[in-house]
């Protein structure tokens, strides 16, 4: 069986715990943590660490030249520059309404892009 | 008849170059400006005190004496016939013991002999009387009341476009690499570009002048460029005192000033060191340090927090001490503006009028009749009284638009530094011209904006927008939708 | 001239969210001045996450967060003006703006509210030796021009400064091709969220190296590279450490300075530690019927906080109003900031007409393990809390109830300080 070591940074709160997971089989243990948000920070980031991605896109013909965009839902760390190279690729046309979608299923990753404000068509 | 493209040629579009640029645009002659820069102003006389000495520093029957005083005595005129902006505050120079005040009363009786009017002595307690902020330690003071402030770029640039406006062409981005003796004249040969022929030449190239007159004279020159440091202090300090403070002279110059700008900002600095580049402006910490602690010698409760911008500024110091102007001896047509260090800015108007008359005697050129003697500057709007200024943005509504929120800066001055007689074509030409982004901000929010006007104005695009002259480019390019945009690239 | 109930100064989270909670309180007439093309301020360039988990318990972006704030006030026919700078504030709360359209226009407001929110320190204030380059920015004009006019500012990138606006920066100009070399802090501690730090640093694998600094800036048109040394305890660099970076860009973090010439100018005091107004309780300066919010008043770390405390002074300048702006004030305590509390704000509370609480928001002047928070009433302790952890970075706050007065009728000033044991 291998038994793999990890240190983290808890980032619950600024007293950032160093926090040494260790995982041995399925089994994951946490030391270095303070409280309890500790112990499920470092879980979720050995097992499946995510990030929200945000960005923009340029607009054409908008009333401002981009819209800030993000993803969804959360995505894969590993797959963060998939989603921004295949994010800067992409341009949008005028409106685009907070919410709307602006890539369907990012780089694969399952997830939408998505407009964060509102950019009207230019005067 | 003369083959030759033009009567003469100045060689730099500094605070000389223009006032000759000035002066000889009084006459009926072809003449021409080259400066390697992208503006006029770009080089030592954008970055010093600011100061219109009074004239008791130089010794006496020298040029400086003689240049300075003249200079001081022309400039309240010439700020009216060319609306720049300058002030007669006055100059005190700082005694701190018994022991200095024969050097005092030397300052004194040499000020006095320069021709300098309403020089006075007065007690420690007279200069604390006038000035709150002295220090405690001063025992006595120079009191010269015609020392005065002055806008470095507006005194400039105001040469500059006067001379332009009067028929002389200027060559920007255009930098001199050899000059050849012609039968008659010279060809200036210019790096990358066609060259350039001409019955006389001005060399006022500043710190570079020696580079200049060596190409066609046997009797060498040798500048050295001394350096000086300043910090600027926010407008909040700007009243801290309302005259220049100097300390009296020592070795290296002027010792540290502490002075009100025209604009209302505090002013200390120079230092002063000799260093090797000719363009070495770069600021040090040792230096930064020393205007902070010996400014503090003259004037009490300096607010140094309020520290806005620090910058460098180099004085082109000849070897021998003393203004080289007119002909060069074994030079016959090559006219020096040489060794031009302080009280250079004091003294341009004089030795614009000096040498202009020089070569236009040698040339036989008459006066114009149309000569323009005004020019207009651009309207500070925030100056104005708010019934003046909102007839002007009724009339012109981008006047009405501020661009930058420190100084005050409407879009309506941004678009004239752009489109007037030899109009801005980088952030820094417009900083000089109307002062955006000289503020306590630094330019922090209105950069982008005036980035954009400038590529509107201009058609020059975003990526191609200098701070100053090219490779000084202020981004990188567009930042998304690129075909092959891969993240991460080197 | 023309006349309004309320006047607020800035259409960014505090502006917006003082004039919601003022027509909340039933003012109908309430005016905000915006000086850029749209509402929403700076939020509108920080399109990263992160906001509003106070306020709407879910996790939103800059611009989303003020889009709830500007489709409030629009739902509630608030009125605005863009592209409208305000030039003077009068004490007697005269307001004079400038716009294309309108020109220059003298206004009378009963009463104002600043939030014209703060500005990025300039490299001038730190005095760094060397050039004056282009490719110099602060974080913040980087940010604007790469999120909103969508422009790259360079390529290798060296950031001096740790706060939150350096680290998002560093990730933002990692997902759009630069290289960041490292990001430097002069304090031996960052002033960043610790969750800033991991995913915007230690994610790119982005060298932080704290109590470091730069020490000389290079290249005389474009930034060719920056020299870097460690300090000592005393901040000033250490010979012998230094280390050079080629880098086009240097973009600096270090610090946000209170906006406040408007401010001065109508003569309201201004404190020396915040650089922003002194207030009391109701948020109101020292200046009648002039109230500040948001980062005018002081740096916050959140924008939550900022909606918070513009919510309350829109409430009073809002009641100040329907009290035909009579004063209701009494008994003027100050409170004090002491042993490492850095400042408080309010710095002055009403004592007879004060709220059942009150807020006190301040920061500490350096990182702390274990200390407690302790407010005393002249010399009597009241409270005591323990903190595992206390930083410059956040802000920190305390409750004062109005029925702990009540044995403390004489008492002349509240002391916040923090304490070992």
């Amino acid at each position: 069986m291998e038994m793999e070591k990890k240190n983290l940074i808890c980032i619950g709160c600024p007293l950032g715990c160093p926090l040494a997971v260790t995982v041995d089989g399925g089994q994951v243990t946490v030391s270095g943590n303070t409280c309890p948000r500790g112990d499920a920070y470092a879980r979720k980031e050995i097992s499946n660490p995510t990030r929200i991605v945000t960005s923009s896109i340029p607009v054409e013909n908008g009333a401002l030249a981009r819209v800030s965009v993000k993803t969804e839902r959360d995505i894969p760390k590993g797959k963060i520059f998939e989603v921004m190279k295949e994010i800067r690729s992409r341009r949008v046309a005028a409106p685009v309404e907070t919410g709307q979608v602006l890539i369907e299923n990012c780089a694969g990753t399952g997830v939408n892009i998505i407009a964060t404000k509102t950019v009207n068509r230019r005067l | 008849m003369s083959s030759l493209q033009y009567d003469a040629v100045i060689i730099g579009g500094g605070v000389i170059g223009s006032a000759v640029a000035r002066e000889l645009s009084r006459y009926k002659m072809k003449v021409c400006l080259v400066e390697k820069g992208e503006d006029v102003c770009s080089g030592t006389s954008k970055a010093n005190s600011a100061i219109i000495h009074a004239g008791y520093d130089a010794e006496t029957g020298t040029l400086k004496a003689r240049m300075n005083v003249e200079g001081n005595r022309m400039m309240g005129k010439l700020a009216e016939e060319l609306d720049f902006s300058f002030q007669r505050n006055g100059s005190l120079v700082l005694c701190f013991s018994e022991e200095d005040r024969p050097a005092l009363n030397a300052l004194y009786e040499r000020g006095v002999a320069n021709g300098v009017p309403d020089l006075r002595i007065i007690s420690g307690d007279e200069v604390r009387a006038m000035e709150p902020n002295i220090s405690d330690d001063v025992v006595a003071a120079l009191d010269a009341p015609t020392g005065g402030i002055v806008c470095p770029f507006g005194l400039t640039i105001a040469l500059a476009e006067n001379a332009c406006d009067n028929g002389v062409e200027f060559r920007m981005l255009t930098e001199v690499a050899g000059i050849e003796k012609l039968e008659e004249g010279y060809r200036l040969l210019i790096a990358g570009k066609e060259p350039i022929t001409t019955r006389y030449v001005v060399n006022a190239a500043g710190v570079y002048s020696d580079v200049f007159h060596n190409m066609v004279s046997r009797k060498k020159i040798r500048i050295i460029p001394r350096k000086g440091d300043y910090c600027l202090l926010d407008k909040e300090a700007g009243s801290h005192v309302s005259r220049t403070v100097f300390q009296l002279p020592g070795k290296y110059g002027k010792g540290i000033l502490v002075s009100p700008t025209i604009h209302g900002n505090l002013l200390l600095g120079p230092t002063a060191s000799d260093i090797e580049e000719k363009d070495g402006t770069y600021t040090t910490a040792e230096e930064l340090a020393d205007v902070l602690q010996k400014s503090a010698l003259s004037v009490k409760g300096i607010p140094y927090r309020q520290v806005i911008t620090s910058f460098s500024g180099i004085r082109a110091h000849e070897a021998g001490g003393e203004f080289i102007l007119g002909e060069a001896e074994d030079a016959k047509g090559f006219y020096d503006a040489a060794g031009i260090e302080s009280p250079g800015l004091s003294s341009a108007p004089a030795i614009g009028v000096y040498l202009a008359e020089m070569i236009a005697k040698a040339a036989g050129a008459g006066k114009k009749e149309d000569f323009i003697a005004v020019r207009k500057g651009i309207p500070h709007v925030a100056e104005m009284e708010k019934e003046e200024r909102k007839a002007l943005i009724k009339e012109r509504p981008d006047y009405g638009i501020i661009v930058c929120r420190c100084e005050n800066v409407s879009e309506g001055e941004i678009v004239d530094a752009i489109h007037r007689t030899l109009g801005a074509r980088s952030l820094d030409g417009i900083k000089r011209r109307v002062r955006q982004g000289m503020g306590r901000c630094q330019a922090g929010f209105c950069t982008p904006r005036t980035m954009e006007i400038l590529s509107r104005e201009t058609g020059i695009p975003m990526e191609k927008i200098c701070k100053n002259q090219p490779g000084s480019e202020m981004i990188i390019g567009d930042g998304g939708a690129e075909e092959n945009g891969s993240a991460g690239e080197a | 001239m023309t006349q309004h109930d309320i006047v607020i100064i800035g259409g960014g989270p505090a502006g917006l969210s003082a004039a919601v909670a003022a027509r909340k309180a039933g003012v109908q007439d309430i005016l905000i001045l915006e000086r850029d093309s749209g509402l929403g301020g700076i939020l509108n360039q920080c399109i990263h996450n992160g906001f509003g988990l106070h306020t709407f318990k879910e996790e939103l972006t800059g611009p989303e967060y003020a889009g709830r704030y500007i489709k409030m006030a629009e739902e509630k026919g608030i009125s605005y003006k863009l592209n409208t700078i305000v030039v003077e504030v009068t004490g007697e709360r005269e307001i004079t703006y400038i716009n294309q359209e309108e020109g220059l226009v003298t206004i009378q407001a009963r009463a104002v509210i600043l939030a014209m929110g703060c500005r990025e320190r300039p490299r001038g204030a730190l005095n760094i030796p060397g050039y004056r380059p282009a490719g110099i920015y602060s974080a913040g004009t980087a940010q604007r021009l790469m999120n909103i006019e969508g422009y790259c500012v360079g390529r290798e990138v060296v950031i001096l400064g740790s706060g939150d606006i350096g680290l998002i920066m560093a990730r933002r100009m990692t997902l759009e091709g630069a290289r960041v070399k490292v990001v430097a802090e002069l304090m031996p501690y960052s002033g960043g969220l610790k969750r800033n730090i991991v995913q915007c640093l230690d994610d790119y694998g982005i060298p932080l190296k704290l109590s470091h600094t730069v020490v000389q800036i290079h290249g005389r048109d474009r930034l060719t590279g920056i020299t870097l040394a460690e300090v000592d305890e005393n901040r000033r660099p250490i010979p012998g450490t230094e280390e050079y970076y080629s880098c086009d860009t240097l973009l600096l973090s270090v610090g946000l300075i209170p906006e406040n010439e408007l401010s001065k100018g109508a003569g309201v005091s201004i404190n020396r530690v915040t650089s922003g107004p002194n207030v009391d309780d109701y948020l109101e300066t020292e200046t009648e019927g002039i109230f500040a919010c948001g980062n005018v008043l002081h740096v916050h770390d959140l924008v939550d906080f900022v909606s918070q405390e513009a919510a309350l002074a829109g409430q009073n300048a809002a009641a100040y109003v329907k009290n035909g702006g009579k004063e209701r004030k009494g008994h003027l305590i100050p409170l004090t900031a002491e042993q490492g509390v850095r400042y408080t704000v309010p710095q002055m509370l009403n004592l007879d007409s004060m709220e059942d609480s009150v807020t006190v928001r301040f920061r500490v002047a350096d990182v702390y393990q274990n200390r407690y928070i302790a407010v005393y009433y002249d010399d009597k302790l009241i409270s005591r809390k323990k903190k595992k952890v206390l930083a410059p970075g956040e802000m920190e706050q305390i409750v004062l109830k109005k029925e702990s007065f009540a044995e403390y009728p004489e008492i002349s000033r509240i002391r916040i300080c923090t304490e070992v044991e």
